[in-house]
């Protein structure tokens, strides 16, 4: 089936999220699309799926113009769509989820998932997906359950697959079998829409690669373009991949974790039996897929885990057990992985979420008074030297970009004398720019004598900035390894290789490659 | 979790700019709309109406004159009992209408100012109820058992009547902040139950008046009575003056203290607040109870400023008639002074209004529950009366409105 | 969405101790000890007759008489044992079975009823007229709860039971007494509970108005509304806009000999059957059919379910009206069956009971129906037994419902999960 969006253009008030979009998707093809965050790569799927009307454009379908009125329509003329978070009934069966919304059904509008049922396993023996139709969603790995999403697309004869960002949640082995099934995929002849902002995923397995920037289509690249090529083009500038950074000079171990165990409420051991120190004036990368105890173990630092068993230690305290605003005292800086839940308050204004784990603290209280005039001086100085760009003090924080939201809650916490910093997913969903500016503040910060973990799941991001990089695999720590080792290391152990068996592996492949 | 906030308003948070959307002209509106649907039900089950409406064919006009007469009557009699009555001979008789309103409002102000309080810590404090009806048997208890001077029985039957409330309500912070249980659920159950437990009271001879089978309390002793604060010929008490302040005080919190930074802050975005070291169930469990403090000020209001004694009816329905204050003031201390106000004088104007006019007051609840439907609802009142829409937002959709949205689930 | 959604491919390799749940233990350890005090060493020195079937009766039983310190001892010990099972299951770190929390509440209630009825005056009760009255009272309780699971599982609070039921009470007696037939008042019932269905879904979904402020100002704009009309024309004509017809009892022969089963089940009026057929439908409906599937897709997680091509905001709307016709069906009871005439709020606050027992049966159309059941089973004892005469105040058990209800939410009583979009509008991107 061929596919062909002719001038999309998708306006929200007076934001264009997509600009006069033209694309073709040739059947039996992997088209990437490519682009920051927020270069408007969702939309345009949204658009193409039928969950938002385009402002302006055409879908055409085999050269016919269509319209989709919902993504029923557009399930119809053969479109199936992987959401980046997953569209899955997680109190639902596999057969459920499959079947919902084109339901089999008895007398009396009674449910048939026998027939869903012998499609979910005839399409799970085919591609090797491995999938019980039975199985309750909520108890299914991540990996699986975006094997139940494709189903859910190939069970309604989808011909076009729409992969939204789907490595996001994937370790690298579970990312390569992805790609081993597109690959499938397009042997049968259908042709799959992969967004990706990650470099090295798109030209793996691209035939043809379009790059988006700020709603636009600014330009076509074949998979065979190096990677600062691509990246050029996606960002509209020379970027340097790597940044400038100092060697760093640690001095005394002051942070140190021993024997770390975090449970879930059902008793799982999400962080089992952690120990690692970091020295002042040293960056210590947390290295892995997503939700492998990474979350936990930030929180168990700063407090906001319940079932912690271990020691803490910073400057020679014990930090486990003490209240989250008590440890904020102490000196830890935190800047939490989803900055708009747990960093921010939206309806908040830029002054008050400055001074939001602050606010009874002298200059800004005097007992249970607050001053307003010290804390609008405060919001005055900080948005002028992290370069927030605001409407002004008293907007709310809600309203700012993803990139100055961060500003603002580095801001924060980098605005007071800390003993311990830590940065989930500091760049995470911000723009280009904002990134470098914030990867200086974290080196300047660790270049003051600061201990700084950074948890990132952005393998580049680890690699550029730290300078020793743990690896969290199912809570357990793999290895501690220096900052300058190389990615196939890092991904064997994020797949749940002990660090020195992967170092080990690594050189010897390289060896007999030489 | 308050009106406001299930709009999408992600990007107005002043005063002044909702003002200039017109949420000010909104409101207006929404009143006027509920007084004139109140109106039309009037008309239409008015005896007069209903003749004249017989031979509608033939005199139209009879029917529209009959209908305005009645409707116009019923609210004149409201003005009348609420605000200023022009056939008072004396001054006295003519402004007494307004402090009825200001007696009524008394109560409502109160109760009304813990529901908002709640809603900014967003909690959904429907059990206002119980808790007045708990702070007012706390309170009577200490007016008609203890013996003590003028001035420090008082003293203490307002203190009881907010330790009564604020028991009763911290339980629901309590139980919210250490199960997860949604306060919705368990307000509602409280009142209930505080109703029942104020009717078991009541039955035993710690509560009952002596002598009577009912179940009444003796009366308040005079010390633990608020004094009247025009003069005895003014059912007025020293209650709405405890009002004001509550007024003020609950600002004070709200908007320049350490404490409401942490309610609203919860309230807006409860994980955030949590990572900044701000303790959620603690500001659940104060917020609830400072609100129930406040219920309980609204149950002394009532058992020693108008009723002087404790029956299981003594809340009336001041608990209810408080959420949809607290809803039409926005959850703002100085807009809920001012619907309480506007619902005193209602309730006030709706018993001169039965009696002149027979018209019963219950056609007061309908107006005011409407009032808060449209005022709930401004799109529909914009597009009733081809109002603007105002500079429309974007209104980025964040997982924040979406958690805020999700407190007014069931748990 | 659910965390669960994006949960982290950690899997337990460690067996799950740690965290224990200790809650149902110390509750049963509670209440065994409670009732070893209460029922078995304060149980009153007499028996307690336990009067099975009418002496009337085709099948007349022999009356039950027990020892009620016997009967106290045999519960207490009872629970006792069972308590004492599940502090050992949970200091293994293994969940109290379902089967046992079901026999500790049956053997408490076997213990208190007979502790109850043993300390009155007259140690006597009509077993079967307990039960039979338990059922009436249940009716619009059921009728309301179900209306409650139609809204919730489809991601829309109704806290507006109690405006339903009376309104439908109040179209109900006004249609059947205008009409004369108590079936037209039947059917206008079910047209007044849609039509404060309406309101809520409107702006609930259209306004995106929060739920559970249109319930609270439903109920008292319904409240208000019935209220004034009924002191404006009801009350000034009550002959020609009052005086419903009631509707007959259909016994079916034979089977409503059966003695206590029979008057429960085959001795009830159009509405009592329609309560069971409701309970089943909906129960069968909601899990075993395409609407139940996309009602509860809708309710758990909305924007899967439009991804997939389903109508959310539609499905929400249709099953908010369709409460409202169980809910009008439910409130007609109270004028065509219970009492002949409409009274001011004389649904009395049963709607909440109604949230309480969904709430309480954990949005599952047949565990509503046995809350139900057992809040006016509640209600019921509290009557029969303030004539009887007891030590119990009766205030304490007309808050039984409420107080269970509380536990229930604090998950003192197993855990409820409500449908994860419950309360929350569906926007659209």
């Amino acid at each position: 089936m061929k596919l062909e969006l002719k001038g999309i253009t998708k306006r929200f008030g007076t934001l264009v999220a997509n600009d006069h979009i033209d694309l073709v998707v040739e059947p039996g093809q992997v088209h990437s699309l490519l682009g920051e965050n927020g270069a408007g790569k969702s939309t345009l799927m949204n658009v193409l799926y039928g969950l938002y009307d385009p402002t302006e454009g055409e879908i055409l379908v085999n050269d016919k113009s269509v319209t989709f009125r919902g993504p029923g329509d557009a399930m119809a003329a053969g479109i199936g769509m992987v959401h980046q978070h997953f569209m899955l009934v997680p109190v639902f069966t596999v057969a459920e989820n499959v079947a919902l919304g084109n339901e089999a059904t008895k007398a009396g509008g009674m449910l048939d998932l026998s027939d869903t049922r012998a499609k979910i396993r005839a399409i799970s023996d085919q591609y090797g997906f491995d999938v019980d139709p039975d199985a309750v969603v909520e108890n299914l790995p991540v990996g699986v359950q975006q094997r139940v999403e494709i189903i859910k697309a190939l069970v309604r004869n989808a011909e076009v697959l729409i992969l939204d960002e789907p490595t996001a949640v994937l370790t690298p082995k579970e990312t390569d079998e992805l790609l081993g099934i597109m690959g499938q995929l397009k042997a049968d002849g259908k042709s799959i829409v992969f967004i990706s902002h990650k470099l090295r995923e798109v030209k793996a397995v691209s035939d043809v690669i379009t790059v988006v920037r700020r709603g636009k289509v600014v330009g076509t690249a074949d998979p065979g373009a190096s990677t600062t090529e691509l990246a050029s083009l996606m960002v509209g500038r020379a970027v340097s991949l790597t940044l400038q950074k100092e060697p760093a000079h640690p001095g005394e171990v002051s942070f140190s974790v021993r024997d770390l165990v975090v449970q879930a409420a059902n008793g799982q051991r999400v962080v089992d039996g952690l120990s690692f120190d970091v020295a002042q004036g040293e960056i210590l990368a947390i290295a892995g897929v997503q939700g492998n105890g990474q979350t936990e173990l930030t929180e168990a630092i700063l407090g906001l885990q319940n079932h912690v068993r271990g020691s803490i230690l910073l400057d020679g305290q014990e930090l486990l057990g003490r209240g989250v605003k008590d440890i904020i005292r102490a000196g830890v800086g935190f800047v939490p992985e989803d900055r708009s839940v747990e960093g921010l308050v939206g309806s908040f204004s830029v002054a008050e979420n400055l001074i939001l784990n602050r606010y009874d603290q002298a200059p800004f209280a005097r007992g249970l008074s607050m001053s307003s005039a010290i804390i609008e001086k405060n919001a005055d100085e900080k948005i002028a030297e992290y370069d927030v760009r605001t409407q002004s003090a008293a907007a709310a924080a809600g309203t700012l970009s993803g990139g100055n939201q961060q500003k603002l809650v580095m801001a924060r916490e980098l605005s007071r004398p800390l003993k311990l910093f830590i940065a989930s997913q500091p760049t995470r969903g911000v723009d280009v720019g904002s990134i470098e500016f914030l990867h200086r503040r974290i080196l300047q910060e660790r270049d003051g004598g600061t201990p700084v973990i950074i948890v990132s799941t952005e393998l580049d991001e680890v690699l550029e900035l730290a300078d020793r990089i743990a690896v969290l695999y199912r809570g357990r720590l793999m290895g501690i390894v220096p900052g300058t080792v190389s990615r196939d290391v890092l991904g064997l152990m994020m797949a749940g290789m002990p660090g020195d068996e992967a170092l080990a592996q690594a050189t010897n492949v390289r060896g007999e490659m030489q | 979790m308050s009106v406001q906030e299930s709009q999408p308003v992600a990007g107005s948070p002043t005063v002044m700019h909702r003002v200039m959307t017109g949420n000010a002209l909104v409101a207006v509106l929404a009143v006027v709309m509920s007084l004139i649907l109140g109106g039309l039900l009037i008309a239409l089950t008015d005896p007069d109406v209903a003749s004249a409406a017989s031979y509608f064919f033939s005199r139209p006009q009879d029917t529209l004159a009959a209908a305005w007469s009645a409707a116009s009557g019923a609210y004149l009699a409201l003005f009348q009992g609420s605000i200023f009555n022009f056939e008072g001979e004396t001054f006295t008789r003519m402004i007494y209408p307004l402090t009825q309103t200001l007696t009524v409002a008394t109560p409502l102000i109160c109760a009304g100012l813990g529901v908002a309080l709640a809603f900014r810590a967003g909690l959904f404090n429907i059990g206002a109820q119980g808790q007045i009806l708990i702070g007012a048997t706390f309170a009577g208890w200490v007016g008609f058992t203890l013996d003590l001077p003028a001035g420090i029985h008082l003293l203490l039957v307002i203190l009881a009547g907010m330790l009564g409330g604020a028991l009763w309500a911290g339980l629901v912070g309590v139980l919210k902040a250490r199960t997860g249980a949604h306060e919705v659920i368990l307000t509602i159950m409280l009142n209930y139950v505080a109703v029942n437990l104020v009717l078991y009271f009541l039955s035993t001879p710690a509560f009952q008046r002596p002598g009577s089978t009912n179940p009444i309390s003796p009366q308040l002793d005079a010390t633990a009575l608020y004094p009247p604060l025009l003069g005895p010929e003014f059912r007025l008490h020293w209650g709405f003056v405890v009002a004001v302040l509550a007024t003020v005080f609950v600002w004070w919190l709200l908007n320049r203290s350490t404490v409401g930074f942490e309610f609203r802050a919860v309230g807006a975005n409860a994980s955030a607040a949590r990572t900044a070291g701000i303790s959620v169930s603690k500001g659940y469990i104060l917020a609830m109870a400072i609100a129930g403090a406040l219920a309980g000020l609204a149950g002394v209001a009532q058992v020693s400023g108008t009723e002087k004694v404790l029956t299981s009816g003594v809340a009336a329905s001041f608990g209810f008639d408080a959420i949809t204050v607290a809803l039409l003031g926005r959850s703002s201390p100085w807009g809920t002074f001012a619907a309480g106000l506007l619902f005193g004088a209602f309730r006030a104007g709706g018993v001169t209004m039965q009696a002149s006019t027979g018209t019963s007051i219950d056609i007061v609840l309908v107006v005011q529950s409407l009032i808060v439907l449209f005022i709930a609802a401004p799109p529909l009142v914009r597009s009733l009366f081809r109002l603007p829409v105002p500079g429309a937002f974007p209104a980025p959709k964040s997982a924040k409105d979406r958690t805020s949205a999700a407190t007014g689930g069931t748990a | 969405m659910s965390t669960s959604a994006t949960a982290a491919p950690v899997r337990a390799d460690a067996p799950s101790g740690g965290v224990r749940n200790w809650k149902n233990p110390i509750l049963l350890s509670v209440l065994a000890l409670l009732a070893l005090l209460v029922f078995a060493l304060g149980a009153p020195a007499n028996d307690v007759t336990f009067r099975l079937s009418d002496p009337g009766d085709a099948l007349a039983l022999p009356e039950l008489v027990l020892s009620a310190p016997l009967i106290g001892w045999i519960t207490a010990l009872g629970m006792l044992a069972l308590a004492a099972f599940v502090v050992a299951r949970t200091r293994r770190g293994e969940p109290a079975p379902r089967w046992l929390l079901a026999a500790f509440a049956v053997l408490f209630l076997i213990g208190f009823l007979t502790w109850v009825v043993g300390s009155a005056r007259t140690p006597n009760v009509a077993l079967y007229g307990l039960l039979a009255g338990s059922v009436t009272l249940a009716v619009p309780l059921i009728f309301g709860s179900l209306s409650g699971v139609l809204c919730e599982r489809s991601g829309v609070v109704n806290i507006a039971i109690e405006g339903q039921l009376l309104f439908g009470a109040f179209a109900a007696a006004v249609a059947a007494s205008l009409s004369g037939s108590a079936i037209v008042g039947l059917l206008a019932a079910a047209v007044a509970g849609v039509m404060v269905s309406l309101v809520l879904a409107v702006f609930s979904i259209r306004y995106l108005v929060n739920q559970v402020i249109v319930g609270v100002v439903l109920n008292v704009l319904v409240s208000g509304l019935t209220g004034f009309l009924f002191s404006a024309v009801l009350s000034e004509d009550s002959e020609t806009w009052n005086s419903p017809p009631q509707l007959p009892v259909l016994s079916i022969p034979g089977l409503s000999e059966i003695p206590i089963l029979g008057p429960i089940l085959f001795e009830q009026t159009i509405v009592g059957y329609l309560m069971y057929l409701a309970v089943a439908v909906v129960y069968v409906a909601l899990y075993h059919s395409r609407w139940g599937l996309r009602t509860r897709a809708v309710g758990e997680h909305p924007k899967a379910a439009d991804t997939l091509g389903v109508n959310v905001n539609r499905m929400r709307f249709t099953n908010v009206l369709l409460a409202g016709v169980v809910a009008g069906v439910g409130g007609s009871f109270f004028t065509l069956v219970l009492v002949s005439g409409f009274g001011r709020d004389m649904t009395a606050g049963q709607g909440y009971i109604a949230l309480a027992a969904l709430i309480f049966g954990r949005w599952n159309p047949i565990g509503a129906f046995f809350a139900a059941l057992l809040f006016g089973f509640a209600t019921n004892l509290s009557n029969v037994l303030s004539l009887l005469g007891t030590p119990v105040p009766d205030q304490f058990l007309r808050m039984l419902p409420y107080v269970v209800t509380i536990f229930a939410v604090a998950g003192l009583v197993g855990r409820s999960r409500a449908p994860a979009a419950s309360g929350i509008p569906y926007v659209k991107g």
